[in-house]
C-alpha cells in the first residue's frame, strides 16, 4: 500500500482500480492512498488520465474494475442522492474554471450556496463575501465571468469550490497557463486554504516546481501505472531514471526525444 | 457489398443507441419539470429568452406570410367572385396549417438552434461538469426550465403568428384591395370553429414545442465538446427540427381533418 497511515486516516482510498477509454487502457490496477488534511498531488506528462482520474473520485465516470472509498463510503456504489451528498463535501476546481457564464462572480460563489442550503440572503451575501476575500477577489464580485483573467477566474472558480465548507479541494492542472504572479497567488492559496480550512488537497498537475513546493506527497503516473511515490524531497532523490527525467524535466532519457523512426543516416541517403 | 452493409449496420446501430440517450435524456428532463414548478423565477428568465426575444422574428414573418395569403387568396378568389371569402381563406390557412408549421421552423431556427449552442458551449466549457461536482443535477436545473419554457412558449408564438397573419391578410384585402371589411370578419367568424381549427391549430403547436425543445436541447446536450462539435450539433437541431415538424404536421393533419 501506498501511504504508511491507518486507514481512517485516508479520505480517499483507490485499490486496483483499472479504466479504459475504448481500447486504450488508462489505468491498469493502481492503487493510492490520499492522507486526510495533507496535500496529495498526483503528477505525469500530459494524456496520462490524470484528469480522469478526478472524474473517477467524483463519480463522474465509472472504473472497469477496482474500487473507490471517499471518506469511507464506496464512490461507485452509491444511489445517485448519495453520490450527490458526497459531492456536497468534495469541491473541484475545473482547469478552465468552469463558471456559470451567465451569471457574475457573486451569483457564481453564491450558487452552491443558493441551490443547497436555505439560508436568508443576507447571510449568504456575508458567506461569498468571506469566501471572495479569502482568494482576494471580493472586489471583483461585480464581473462577469468573461471579464477576468484566467487566473482571477480560477480564483472564483476556488471561491465558489470552497463555498460548501467542502471535506476536501480537487484541483484539475491549477497552474497551466498562468504568468507567475497568478502563479505565485494560486499556490500561497492552496496552501493557506489546506491550513486555515483543514481541508485536504489533491492536486493533479505536471508543473514539478510549483507542485513539488507545496505538496506533501506525490504520485508520478505514467501509462496507467505508479512509477514512483514519496514526498517531494524523496522524489527528487529517486533511483528510477524515469522520475528523475519528468522531476528534472530532461529532454532525454527513458521517455525519448525522437519518436521511434529508422536510422537518420539510412534515412537522409534513402531515396524513399 | 460487405462495406455498405458493414456501414448500413454501423448507422443503424449508432442510431438507435441515439434514440435510447435521447428517450433517456426525455425522461429526466419531465422528471426535473417539478423543480421548475416549485422555483419559477428560473422558468421565467428562459420564457424571456426563449419566447419573448422570438417575438419579433415571428411577428413580422407573420405579418408578411399574411399580406401574401391576402394578396394570393385574392387573386384565386376574384376568379370565381369569392373574393368575400378572403377572411375565411386567409384564417384557415394560418390558423390550421402556417401558424403552428412556420411558427414552429421560425423558432427552431432563432430559440432551437441558440439552446443547442448554449448546451452544447456549456458542455465544451466544462459548466455542465462543474454543476455536477457541486452536487446540481445540470439536467434538472439548466434542462428542465429551458423545455418547458419552450413548450410554453411555442403554441403563445404560433397564436401570435396566426393573429398577426390574419391582420397582414386584412390590412391587404381589405385595406389595399377593396374586400368588404364586414364580410372578411363575419364569414371568418361563421367558418372557422372553436374546437375545430384553433383547438386543433393550438395542439398541433404544443407537438410541435414538445419535438423542436426536446431536439435543440438533446443535440446540445449529446454534442461533442468543441466548437466543430458544437456547430454540427446546431445545424443538426435545425435540419432535425425542420423534418420532424413537417412530418408530424403530415400526420397530426391526417388524424385531426383527414379522413385517412
Amino acid at each position: 500500500m501506498a501511504n504508511s497511515a491507518s486507514p481512517e486516516d485516508n479520505i480517499v482510498s483507490i485499490s486496483n482500480l483499472s479504466f479504459s477509454r475504448g481500447p486504450r487502457k488508462i489505468f491498469d490496477g493502481i492503487s493510492l492512498d490520499i492522507q486526510r488534511g495533507k496535500i496529495t498531488a498526483i503528477m505525469g506528462p500530459s494524456g496520462t488520465g490524470k484528469t480522469t482520474l478526478l472524474k473517477l473520485i467524483g463519480g463522474q465516470l465509472a472504473p472497469d474494475r477496482g474500487q473507490i472509498h471517499v471518506d469511507g463510503q464506496n464512490v461507485h456504489r452509491l444511489s445517485t442522492k448519495d453520490l450527490y451528498a458526497l459531492r456536497k463535501r468534495m469541491g473541484m476546481l475545473f482547469q478552465s474554471g468552469a463558471l456559470l457564464t451567465d451569471m457574475n462572480v457573486y451569483n457564481n460563489v453564491a450558487f452552491p450556496l443558493r441551490e443547497h442550503t436555505h439560508l436568508p440572503e443576507s447571510m449568504i451575501r456575508s458567506l461569498v463575501l468571506m469566501k471572495l476575500q479569502a482568494v482576494g477577489l471580493r472586489g471583483a464580485r461585480h464581473l462577469m465571468p468573461n471579464e477576468l483573467s484566467g487566473g482571477m477566474a480560477r480564483r472564483v472558480a476556488l471561491a465558489r469550490a470552497i463555498a460548501l465548507d467542502p471535506l476536501m479541494i480537487m484541483y484539475d492542472e491549477p497552474f497551466t497557463g498562468q504568468d507567475p504572479i497568478s502563479m505565485g497567488a494560486l499556490v500561497h492559496l492552496i496552501k493557506s486554504l489546506n491550513t486555515t480550512l483543514s481541508l485536504t488537497s489533491i492536486i493533479v498537475s505536471h508543473d514539478v516546481q510549483e507542485t513539488a513546493a507545496i505538496a506533501d506527497y506525490i504520485y508520478v503516473l505514467s501509462e496507467g501505472k505508479i512509477i514512483g511515490q514519496g514526498s517531494p524531497q524523496e522524489l527528487q532523490q529517486s533511483d528510477s531514471a524515469w522520475v528523475q527525467q519528468f522531476m528534472h524535466g530532461d529532454a532525454d532519457g527513458p521517455v525519448h526525444f525522437h519518436y521511434p523512426a529508422a536510422d537518420y543516416l539510412d534515412d537522409l541517403l534513402s531515396s524513399k | 457489398m460487405l462495406q455498405f452493409l458493414q456501414n448500413l449496420g454501423k448507422t443503424t446501430r449508432s442510431s438507435f443507441a441515439k434514440l435510447g440517450r435521447a428517450s433517456f435524456f426525455l425522461t429526466h428532463t419531465l422528471a426535473g419539470i417539478n423543480e421548475v414548478l416549485a422555483r419559477p423565477n428560473l422558468l421565467f428568465k428562459q420564457m424571456y429568452s426563449v419566447g419573448v426575444l422570438s417575438f419579433l422574428i415571428i411577428t413580422i414573418s407573420g405579418l408578411f406570410v399574411g399580406m401574401v395569403l391576402g394578396l394570393q387568396g385574392f387573386n384565386i378568389l376574384s376568379d370565381f367572385g369569392a373574393e368575400e371569402s378572403l377572411g375565411v381563406m386567409v384564417a384557415a390557412s394560418l390558423v390550421r396549417e402556417l401558424g403552428p408549421v412556420v411558427a414552429a421552423l421560425l423558432f427552431a431556427g432563432r430559440a432551437g438552434s441558440a439552446l443547442t449552442a448554449e448546451i452544447g458551449l456549456m458542455k465544451a466549457t466544462e459548466q455542465l461538469s462543474g454543476m455536477e461536482m457541486m452536487a446540481v443535477d445540470p439536467i434538472k436545473r439548466i434542462i428542465s426550465p429551458r423545455f418547458m419554457a419552450g413548450f410554453i412558449s411555442m403554441p403563445l408564438l404560433a397564436a401570435l403568428f396566426s393573429a398577426i397573419g390574419i391582420m397582414g391578410g386584412h390590412m391587404v384585402g381589405v385595406g389595399m384591395l377593396g374586400v368588404d371589411d364586414g364580410a372578411f370578419w363575419s364569414q371568418m367568424q361563421a367558418s372557422i370553429d372553436f374546437q375545430e381549427d384553433i383547438i386543433n391549430g393550438m395542439l398541433k403547436s404544443v407537438v410541435f414545442g414538445f419535438v423542436v425543445s426536446w431536439i435543440a436541447l438533446f443535440e446540445g446536450y449529446d454534442a461533442i465538446p468543441t466548437s466543430e462539435g458544437v456547430s454540427r450539433a446546431t445545424t443538426r437541431t435545425v435540419v432535425n427540427s425542420a423534418f420532424s415538424v413537417l412530418a408530424l404536421d403530415f400526420i397530426l393533419t391526417a388524424l385531426m381533418f383527414g379522413d385517412i
